[in-house]
């Protein structure tokens, strides 16, 4: 590449220029060395250190935004301890209601079986009377000797008649006794049956009731934790956050296709309704109306969700009074009829609307009418279709009110691991601008190569000259 | 607040009620011309194709009209069909069963002209088209593109087509045009300069298959 005329020193020795030039840069270069240098590094510490700042700021940004994101996930996991420890309560309280209200009836029936059972035991302790006294009288007689006195015989034998069949009556009397005994036990039976079946209910009840209390003690050890704000409970919050957060999105995207589905099956009749040629905006006015009679549908379903407090994403209707929730139970559940209803009808046209307009195009392509296939199942099932779909879209509330709150905790998450790689981004930046700077000290140096070497060689022999005066005196 | 509150419903209203006006017509307008001289009365068969298209691709809201090249085509008189079809769907699917049984009608009596006035054509459709005034306006020709007009018949003068797409369908090729095909392609090139010049788009399809390329935009 030729010199400019303004560069060439010597017009015959363009080489001799060029030569020239590079000694007056190299040294002007040599001379500019020191403050090149500072000016070269100041600019790398510079970004270096502004880059830190910038970043240092960004993880303080970052910790915030993870405290924020801790308390949030803490909070909603919270709420969620409460509602469920809540919910345990009531369903305790349901039990104690049901089962045990009736324990004082309970233990009034129980303490009448014990007492039929305690009566009717005493009833067949009572034992046959004991033989008559003078059977006494009457042995001391029979042990007096007849020795061939006939009196004393027949006495004895009459005393011995006697005694046989008092014998006789007592053992009757005993097994009388016996049977009335064993009769009035086997009366016992049936009540000793009922008393077992009470208690074995009461027990079953407070087996419940001890199975409820494990439970809502374990949800008090996790609300304890929450309380403490641990991090074992942060943990666990954010992985349940982020299974609910795939978990409910997934349900929303099947129910998007639900929503589809749906506009598919009512876009064509709104055409009929609205008609086919006018436009809002870029949309077709039918395909905006079907739209909008769906999203309708999934707003009253949220409402119902809500008034049933099965939702909690407006905690307005949530704290209405009970008078005013079912009415409005009621009237979410009408509109939502109607339109499930609105939604068959128009389900029911589009298959004849379809219809024709296959048959116009059958006719306008082969010139043939085409005979209606005259089937009721396909229009039977797009009219179910169209009044079940509504009701089905209702249920989109649960999922939703999980995508919100795990969507919090999750955007959280990102954001601040985002914060974090954007803050490491800009550390490794500043001290990718220090090492270059320090590369371009080396490289500043290359170019001056020669004189540095002159430098070195006079510093060498100063250094020669300032030794040798010492080494003589030595 | 209570005011506060009047005014943002208002406002709400306006901006709903704003919001659902057509801001822009989206609806297409055709307009078919069929030329009946007697070189080209043998080729109307294949209109028939061509409008039975049309017939199933326009839409609701959709303007179609035909009408026949004769010895003096501006006129009323030689509109052989045509219609706006309606905005609902099994209304303009009755619309189009009667304009085709009009169009089968007019193809089983249909009598040769002995002159062929495209330019009274064309002028007819430009005004009928304009009146209507549809987003998108069409003019198909479906003639060999040959004007032979009656003595006093004026008719180079220039015709405004701006916005109008004018296609020419089925040009034949006539038996002059085998000696010199020049005259052919003089032919069209007359039309198109006439189209051009008047701001209109001129195309020239002879397979029907490509109309829908067109149609669709």
């Amino acid at each position: 590449m030729p010199l400019p005329d303004f560069l060439i020193l010597f017009p015959d020795f363009p080489l001799l220029s060029f030569f020239v030039w590079i000694l007056l840069i190299v040294l002007m270069l040599y001379l500019a060395r020191f403050p090149a240098h500072r000016a070269i590094k100041l600019l790398g510490c510079s970004i270096r250190n502004g880059m830190r700042l910038i970043s240092k700021s960004i993880l303080l940004a970052e910790k915030r935004l993870a405290q924020r994101n801790k308390e949030v996930l803490l909070a909603a996991g919270r709420n969620a301890v409460e509602r469920l420890i809540e919910r345990e309560f009531y369903r305790v309280d349901a039990v104690v209601k049901r089962d045990l209200s009736g324990y004082p009836a309970l233990q009034l029936a129980l303490s009448d079986q014990v007492t039929r059972i305690e009566e009717d035991y005493q009833r067949s302790a009572e034992l046959p009377p004991p033989p008559p006294t003078w059977v006494n009288a009457v042995e001391a007689v029979a042990k007096i000797s007849s020795k061939g006195d006939i009196n004393v015989s027949n006495i004895l034998q009459e005393i011995h008649k006697t005694i046989d069949s008092q014998y006789r009556n007592t053992m009757e009397d005993y097994r009388k006794s016996m049977n009335e005994r064993h009769f009035i036990l086997r009366k016992m039976v049936p009540y000793w049956r009922k008393l077992t079946q009470k208690l074995d209910e009461v027990s079953k009840t407070i087996a419940g009731l001890k199975e409820r209390a494990g439970i809502i003690d374990n949800r008090m050890e996790e609300y304890e934790e929450i309380r403490a704000k641990t991090d074992k409970a942060e943990r666990i919050l954010s992985s349940s956050a982020m299974t609910q957060f795939f978990i409910s999105g997934l349900v929303l995207l099947i129910a998007i296709g639900g929503a589809i589905i749906n506009f598919n099956l009512i876009a064509l009749p709104m055409s009929e309704m609205v008609g086919g040629s006018s436009y809002i905006g870029q949309f077709k006015t039918s395909n905006v109306a079907a739209l909008v009679i769906i999203l309708v549908e999934a707003a009253m379903g949220l409402y119902l969700m809500e008034s049933l407090r099965i939702t909690n994403l407006f905690p307005v209707i949530g704290l209405m009074d009970d008078k005013m929730r079912i009415r409005m139970i009621w009237i979410t559940f009408g509109i939502l009829t109607i339109l499930a209803g609105v939604e068959s009808a128009l389900a029911f046209m589009r298959e004849g609307i379809a219809a024709d307009l296959q048959a116009l195009r059958h006719s306008l392509a082969n010139g043939e009418t085409l005979e209606p296939v005259n089937s009721w199942i396909p229009t039977a099932g797009q009219m179910v279709m169209g009044f079940i779909l509504p009701f089905a879209l209702t249920f989109v509330a649960i999922p939703l009110e999980s995508f919100v709150h795990a969507s919090r905790a999750v955007a959280g998450v990102v954001a601040a691991a985002a914060l974090r790689g954007f803050a490491f981004l800009l550390r490794l930046i500043g001290a990718v601008a220090y090492y270059a700077s320090e590369l371009m000290i080396k490289i500043y140096d290359l170019f001056i190569v020669p004189p540095l070497w002159i430098e070195k060689l006079i510093q060498g022999k100063d250094k020669e000259t300032e030794v040798s005066p010492q080494e003589e005196a030595t | 607040m209570k005011k506060k509150s009047i005014v943002m419903i208002i406002f709400l209203i306006g901006a709903l009620l704003s919001g659902c006006s057509d801001t822009y017509s989206h609806s297409r307008g055709v307009y078919m011309l069929l030329d009946t001289s007697g070189t080209y009365k043998s080729e109307l068969n294949k209109a028939n194709a061509i409008i039975n298209y049309l017939l199933g691709t326009l839409q609701t809201g959709d303007f179609l009209g035909v009408a026949r090249i004769d010895t003096g085509s501006f006129s009323e008189q030689d509109i052989i069909a045509k219609a706006k079809f309606d905005r609902r769907p099994s209304v303009s699917n009755t619309q189009k069963r009667i304009f085709r049984e009009k169009m089968d009608q007019f193809l089983s009596s249909i009598k040769s002209s002995p002159f062929t006035d495209v330019n009274g054509g064309i002028l007819q459709a430009v005004e009928y088209l304009n009146e209507i005034n549809p987003a998108e306006k069409y003019i198909l020709i479906f003639s060999d593109l040959k004007e032979e007009l009656v003595k006093g018949y004026v008719r180079d003068f220039p015709i405004q087509m701006n916005g109008l797409i004018v296609v020419a369908l089925n040009v034949t090729k006539l038996q002059s045009d085998n000696i010199d095909p020049r005259e052919y392609l003089d032919r069209l090139d007359y039309w198109k300069n006439r189209v051009e010049q008047g701001g209109g788009k001129w195309q020239v399809v002879n397979d029907p298959e490509r109309l829908d390329e067109i149609m669709k935009g």
